[in-house]
């Protein structure tokens, strides 16, 4: 037991020196929502969705260390209502259909939103025009979905060794590129084995020809909420 | 919007026209020059990409292609640069690229019906590139023209005082392909109007006699005088400038490095485009103090793309400086003290005059600020410890080397020490340069610049704040109304709300897009605001702006997020009037314009008769 601790919603959390506030909660057990945080990669804190209150700031738990006697809060209104927007400008940001997505049920972005009781996307819709890409022999890549958190971006630079995806653009019209002179992932060295092929939160990348094994009703967040996983069962969606 | 077939055909017979002008082993060729002149260093990425930019006119994939090769990177990075900044194009664009500077203060004088005259002239549709690939004509951020607008940049070259007859030779010299470097050169004049200088625009500084009067004191007397004269950082945050430097010196690393913050991109700012025009031996002189004091060998300015036109000035002086002995080995034959500056070039994003945003664009990455902490000072530039300084701040030390600590605290006010440059423009008799010792009250201001009937005036550019008459006795200082020293004023004949959707509009372009809330919000702010010029607002849309403001301040990654939200904030409690004349229903009603939606529609089957719209609008 480390003599380090913070409080998160009153009860207090044990964390080593250089952990984050989020990685210590999930040690601890605690549900913290996240969509760009992944336990194998460096934080990044771009989703914002894992922000909670310490004091009078609003802060990314996954970017801020924890310290002894924090006091963290996370689950209370502002904190909810705060995190209800960023994923309703999600929504509304990216070309959401989940009814035909593959990957409804196995959704991060949609099992949270799930779990935020969220009932709307709220926002006017972006609709922006963004391509689709069936050249890679075993993915599918639809930016449709992409939610921007850069995750496959940081696994194949970090992990894979291999920088098969990017980020270009600015601002709104920030989107997903892959590392071929065709702009075609099936032009890339992309495969099944890349860390990048599995820790997409959303239904950005799909395999090919597993359409529809696990029924609709039978997957992950269709059994029970986001909240009620361990992070580790998470990230294997 | 559908991709026509007519515009993908339009675009390949672009492309066409340009590859066959640029053979694909010749673009290899310039494009390997170009890496070579940088060392072969993918930190150079940026500078590589904007030699490229300027020498071939666009980013091709040819270009691209190379650039993996010479620099052996791969092409996601490239891209990933090359789509973060406004001023580089991996599609193909106009030979000449025209950008309108679209900050309010452009818009108060007149600069959209110059940019739609120039359309009509050119026959060419605005953010489009002309049939036969000569000229696109867009808008561009605040250009820093703002005492001598309307202003717009041909290919990143500053165009002033623009007028109905100026864009007409303009597109003269456009149509007859007349090469930029013969168009007359009173187009290109950018004046300083310097109005009222005080102890540091008055001062006749002699290059050296800043780094003589340091070497005297030596490293830790010069910084005790820094410390001593109160000096805070000029660029807006107003941190102590004596303890950044006593924080990077004190900072263990490999090496310190010095960089000057020239990317002056606040909307109505202009006061740092001025002193590298006219002090740039004292901000050189200034980084090299700061190099003497932290232990520094490496020195950047980072100056913003918009004021490309200082480049071969300010190198001049850095050549000159060297001759001298005041850069180099041995500076002014002190063994040891070796340092250097190199100039780099932004290529329009404002988010880079964020210190940690700059450091990733000096490092050849995408300007996203960074996580803080660490700070700059302990990890700025490769990971070493960093001082960023403002222009004016680099100038200012060179003021109390030479006078001494004592002498700048003894100015202006308690917490405010000195002097601040302000950069006056909108309504008033004489826009320009002003430097008043801080403490200075808005009236006085006002009543020097020759502002009369004054409905408001905004300081801090757009993510400062809006001052109404009544506050007009406020002061310019920490203790009141802190700045980096952007005054707009705007008399009563302006549109508040007007003033606060441009400023919207600037923040939906500068977001970095790196953070949900800011990527996401600025757009939606920016939005509500259109659809409340256009009469659709409701009391529900101003519920959400209020609330998209309040998303904005807690969540967003760093200061522009953070302050997108000020105008809107600031004009609604300042000038609720202007607000709700817009509120014209008492019901929500869509942004969404059915009738709208068929304009794609109607443009390509060339009918615009009632048959051709839906019935108007009904409540």
């Amino acid at each position: 037991m480390s003599e380090h601790s913070f409080t998160l919603d009153g009860k207090h959390v044990a964390f080593q020196p250089g952990q984050t506030i989020i990685q210590a909660a999930m040690e601890a057990g605690d549900y913290l929502p996240y969509l760009c945080y992944h336990p194998d990669l460096k934080p990044h804190g771009s989703c914002k969705v894992c922000s909670v209150k310490i004091g009078n700031h609003v802060m990314a738990s996954c970017t801020t260390l924890a310290q002894d006697g924090l006091v963290v809060e996370s689950d209370i209104e502002l904190i909810q209502q705060e995190r209800l927007a960023l994923i309703q400008m999600l929504f509304v940001e990216g070309n959401h259909f989940c009814p035909s997505c593959e990957k409804s049920g196995n959704c991060q972005l949609q099992a949270t939103a799930y779990d935020m009781k969220m009932m709307s996307p709220r926002y006017p819709q972006f609709f922006p025009n963004r391509p689709l890409d069936a050249s890679h022999t075993d993915f599918l890549l639809d930016t449709n979905r992409c939610i921007l958190c850069s995750l496959r971006v940081r696994a194949s630079r970090d992990i894979d060794g291999k920088n098969v995806f990017g980020l270009s653009g600015r601002g709104i019209h920030t989107h997903l590129i892959v590392n071929a002179p065709s702009g075609k992932l099936g032009d890339t060295d992309f495969s099944a084995t890349d860390k990048a092929a599995q820790v997409c939160p959303v239904g950005a990348i799909l395999p090919k020809r597993q359409g529809f094994k696990v029924p609709i009703g039978r997957r992950i967040y269709d059994i029970k909420p986001i909240s009620q996983y361990s992070v580790k069962e998470r990230n294997k969606t | 919007m559908v991709y026509g077939d007519a515009q993908a055909m339009l675009l390949h017979m672009i492309e066409k026209r340009i590859v066959m002008s640029q053979p694909h082993t010749d673009v290899a060729k310039q494009v390997r020059a170009i890496v070579d002149d940088f060392g072969g260093d993918p930190d150079y990425m940026l500078q590589i990409l904007r030699e490229v930019q300027e020498r071939l006119n666009w980013i091709s994939p040819a270009a691209i292609d190379a650039l993996e090769i010479a620099l052996n990177t791969p092409r996601t990075k490239i891209e990933a640069v090359a789509g973060f900044y406004a001023f580089l194009h991996t599609t193909p664009c106009g030979t000449y690229r025209v950008l309108f500077s679209d900050n309010i203060s452009d818009q108060m004088l007149g600069n959209m019906s110059l940019l739609e005259r120039m359309l009509a002239k050119l026959g060419v549709e605005r953010g489009k590139t002309a049939l036969d690939g000569l000229v696109s004509i867009d808008t561009t951020s605040c250009t820093g023209m703002c005492d001598q607008g309307p202003a717009m940049l041909v290919n990143n070259r500053a165009i002033t005082h623009l007028t109905p007859a100026r864009i007409d030779a303009i597109c003269e010299l456009i149509r007859e392909q007349t090469p930029l470097a013969a168009w007359p050169a009173q187009f290109f004049q950018v004046d300083d109007n310097i109005r009222r200088p005080g102890i540091l625009l008055n001062h006749h500084f002699a290059p050296g006699e800043a780094l003589a009067a340091a070497l005297a004191l030596g490293r830790d007397g010069m910084l005790a005088q820094i410390k001593l004269a109160n000096l805070r950082g000029c660029g807006g945050a107003g941190f102590q400038t004596g303890l950044k430097w006593e924080l990077c010196r004190n900072a263990p690393g490999s090496a310190h490095y010095v960089v000057c913050n020239a990317d002056e991109g606040e909307p109505g700012t202009f006061k740092d485009r001025v002193l590298l025009n006219a002090h740039a031996d004292q901000v050189f002189e200034g980084m090299t103090l700061c190099a003497y004091v932290i232990g520094a060998r490496r020195g950047f300015l980072y100056l913003r793309g918009e004021y490309r036109h200082l480049l071969d000035a300010l190198n001049a002086t850095l050549e000159r400086r060297r001759a001298m002995g005041l850069l180099g080995k041995a500076i002014l034959g002190a063994q040891g003290f070796d340092f250097d500056i190199e100039i780099h070039l932004g290529a329009g994003a404002y988010i880079c005059g964020e210190e940690s945003a700059l450091i990733e664009s000096l490092e050849g990455k995408r300007g996203t600020p960074r996580n803080r902490p660490p700070f700059p000072v302990t990890q700025g530039y490769l990971g070493q410890p960093t001082v960023v300084n403002n222009v004016e701040t680099l100038a200012k030390a060179c003021l109390i080397a030479r006078h001494g600590g004592a002498w700048h605290a003894a100015i202006g006010t308690a917490q405010s020490a000195g002097t601040k440059l302000l950069s006056i423009s909108g309504d008033c008799a004489r826009p320009g340069i002003y430097e008043y010792p801080f403490g200075i009250e808005i009236n006085d201001i006002l009543a020097d610049c020759g502002a009369v009937d004054v409905q408001a005036v905004q300081i801090g550019g757009a993510a400062g704040v809006c001052i109404a008459p009544d506050e007009f006795a406020r002061k310019i200082a920490f203790e009141d109304i802190p700045t980096a020293g952007s005054v707009m004023v705007f008399d009563r004949s302006r549109d508040m709300f007007e003033v606060a959707r441009n400023f919207t509009h600037f923040f939906a372009h500068e977001s970095c897009g790196f953070c949900t809330p800011c990527r996401v919000g600025t757009s939606l702010l920016a939005a509500t605001m259109d659809k409340l010029k256009e009469g659709k607002g409701s009391p529900y849309d101003f519920d959400e702006i209020k609330q998209l403001n309040q998303h904005l301040l807690l969540l967003s990654h760093c200061g522009l997020g953070h302050s997108a939200c000020n105008p809107v904030l600031e004009t609604i409690a300042k000038f609720p009037l202007a607000y709700e004349s817009r509120i014209m229903h008492s019901h929500y009603v869509p942004a969404f314009d059915l009738d709208g939606a068929l304009a794609t529609a109607r443009r390509l089957t060339q009918r615009d008769d009632s048959a051709a719209h839906l019935e108007a609008d009904h409540e």
